[in-house]
């Protein structure tokens, strides 16, 4: 009798013991006991995959060839130059809306913010961390580059700035260089610029 | 006087013991393996590479999710971030902190940084992030406060109950667009069930609940 309760009590504390661990931190791997067809050999992106010599399901594009929709001709709409020539496009080559710049916002947010600042004064949060201070886009010389270069550093990039054409296509560029107009005239306004009936609300 | 039990019954007790052992050693067995990440994957937390933290990036520094999860918005796989998109910055932060070595290895080799994927569901199984990101469905729900993970690991079990338990009922979870990469949002229940059936009426929703919705 006393072996049974014993041998009840040390299952009890097992089980327990066991059930508690329930969604306790692991770092060992899941095991898949039953295959299942969990796993197929099929290529997903970004896994290993033995079958080719660089072991990467995700392959590069073969050279010489280009992939669909990507930007590939020399318009001006995917260079930021005049066809043909070094010129850069003093205007964005796309037209205006308020959803591009409602794209332009939120694409500014994501991708440019956290080095230039939500003011675009190149104080941005990365800069309190040790980065050098990225460029002020209301400085006079910026504010007169051309729509055309403003894409083309975006593509690029430009001193200490790595090029982000991978990381941002080439319409959401163009979204952020008009996002980015407005943001300069923000800085830029004049009295002159509040329509006649409200300028007697405006204080300094 | 004969004995009442037959002579085999002395061996009672101990085959009860042994047949005892057995089954709570299955039941031990099945628990630690049903119970627990090894199965359900919840709280796997495999040891990265670099020790790369959300909550010093998101939390602290305020990215947005998109700057290194870029596919999310667009395709079925959030994807991760290649080495150049973290020598954005860590060419000058960081720059020689032996923690990043593997990011800078790769950035000069080109081959991949080895992080270890954390959430997989089943290969059977039909999953799209920009169908539900741009329904307003957000990673919270789905991943947990990420943002404060100094270490992710894998909070929800993702399981079919799981999926379906929003799907029969998405006005719980709906967002506003913009609030869907701002995990800390909140608005208290009675209003989310509200806007949420606004949000599921404007947006003629219809999560599928059909099993070639999921297993295609
Ligand atoms: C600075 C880049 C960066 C940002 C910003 C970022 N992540 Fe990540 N994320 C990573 C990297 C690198 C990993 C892989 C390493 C790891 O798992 O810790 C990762 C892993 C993850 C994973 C686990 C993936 C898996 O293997 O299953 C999830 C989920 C995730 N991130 C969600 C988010 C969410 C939600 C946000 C926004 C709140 C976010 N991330 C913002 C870089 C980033
Ligand atoms: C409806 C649930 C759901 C939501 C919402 C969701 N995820 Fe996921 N996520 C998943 C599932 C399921 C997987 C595993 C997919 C697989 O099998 O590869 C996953 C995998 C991932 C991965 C690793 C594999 C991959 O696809 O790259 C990352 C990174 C990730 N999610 C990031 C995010 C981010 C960032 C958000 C918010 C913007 C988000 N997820 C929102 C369910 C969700
Ligand atoms: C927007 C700029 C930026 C990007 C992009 C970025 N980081 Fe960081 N990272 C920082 C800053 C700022 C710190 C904090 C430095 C400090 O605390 O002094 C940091 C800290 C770190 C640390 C140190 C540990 C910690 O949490 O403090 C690691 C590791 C790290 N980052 C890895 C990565 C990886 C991997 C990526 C790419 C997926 C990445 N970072 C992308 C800005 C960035
Ligand atoms: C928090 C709520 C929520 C969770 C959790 C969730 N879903 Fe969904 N799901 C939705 C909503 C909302 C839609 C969009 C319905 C629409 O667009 O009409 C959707 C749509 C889908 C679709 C249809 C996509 C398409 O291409 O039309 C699939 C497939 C799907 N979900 C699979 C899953 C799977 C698999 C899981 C579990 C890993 C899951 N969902 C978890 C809310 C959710
Ligand atoms: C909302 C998406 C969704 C729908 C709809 C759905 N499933 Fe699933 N199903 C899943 C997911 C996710 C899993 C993987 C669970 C896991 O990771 O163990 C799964 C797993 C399964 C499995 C394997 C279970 C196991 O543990 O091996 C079966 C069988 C299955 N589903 C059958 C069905 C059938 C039958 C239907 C229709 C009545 C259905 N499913 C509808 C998402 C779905």
């Amino acid at each position: 009798m006393r072996h049974m309760i014993l041998i009840l009590g040390l299952a009890a504390v097992l089980v327990l013991s066991l059930a508690g661990l329930r969604g306790c931190a692991s770092r060992r791997p899941p095991i898949e006991i039953f295959p299942d067809m969990d796993r197929q050999p099929k290529l997903r992106p970004q896994a290993r995959n033995p079958l080719f010599p660089d072991g990467r399901s995700s392959r590069q594009p073969v050279e010489g060839t280009i992939a669909r929709q990507a930007a590939w001709d020399g318009s001006p709409e995917n260079t930021g130059r005049h066809p043909g020539t070094t010129n850069d496009v003093e205007v964005l080559p796309v037209p205006v809306t308020p959803s591009l710049l409602a794209r332009g916002q939120e694409r500014f947010g994501i991708h440019c913010q956290p080095c230039h600042g939500p003011l675009g004064d190149g104080r941005g949060i990365a800069s309190r961390y040790g980065m050098i201070p990225a460029a002020n886009f209301h400085d006079p010389r910026l504010v007169r580059m051309p729509d055309g270069e403003w894409f083309r550093v975006i593509t690029e990039g430009r001193n200490q700035m790595a090029a982000y054409a991978s990381q941002v296509p080439a319409p959401d560029r163009w979204a952020i260089v008009a996002y980015l107009r407005a943001l300069e005239r923000s800085r830029l306004g004049t009295v002159e610029d509040i329509p006649e009936p409200l300028r007697s609300e405006w204080r300094k | 006087m004969p004995g009442v039990f037959p002579k085999w019954t002395n061996q009672l007790p101990l085959n009860i013991a042994a047949g005892l052992a057995i089954a709570g050693a299955a039941v031990a067995a099945g628990l630690g393996y049903y119970f627990t990440p090894k199965y359900t994957r919840v709280g796997y937390q495999p040891i990265q590479p670099v020790p790369y933290s959300h909550a010093t990036h998101v939390e602290q520094l305020g990215m947005d999710c998109r700057y290194c999860h870029a596919g999310v918005e667009r395709s079925w796989f959030a994807g991760l971030p290649d080495a150049s998109r973290c020598m954005n910055c860590h060419h000058q932060v960081l720059a020689g902190d032996p923690r990043l070595a593997p990011v800078r290895d790769s950035m000069q080799t080109g081959a991949p940084v080895a992080w270890i994927q954390i959430h997989r569901t089943p290969d059977y199984v039909y999953f799209h992030h920009a169908a539900h990101i741009r329904r307003g469905v957000s990673c919270l729900h789905c991943h947990g406060r990420v943002d404060q993970f100094e270490e992710v690991r894998h909070d929800q079990p993702l399981s079919m109950s799981f999926c379906l338990e929003c799907h029969r009922r998405p006005e719980a979870y709906l967002r506003p667009l913009d609030q869907v990469y701002n995990l800390g949002w909140n608005t208290d229940p009675a209003r989310q069930n509200e806007q949420g059936r606004l949000l599921a009426l404007t947006g003629d929703m219809r999560p599928p609940l059909s099993c070639s919705g999921c297993h295609r």
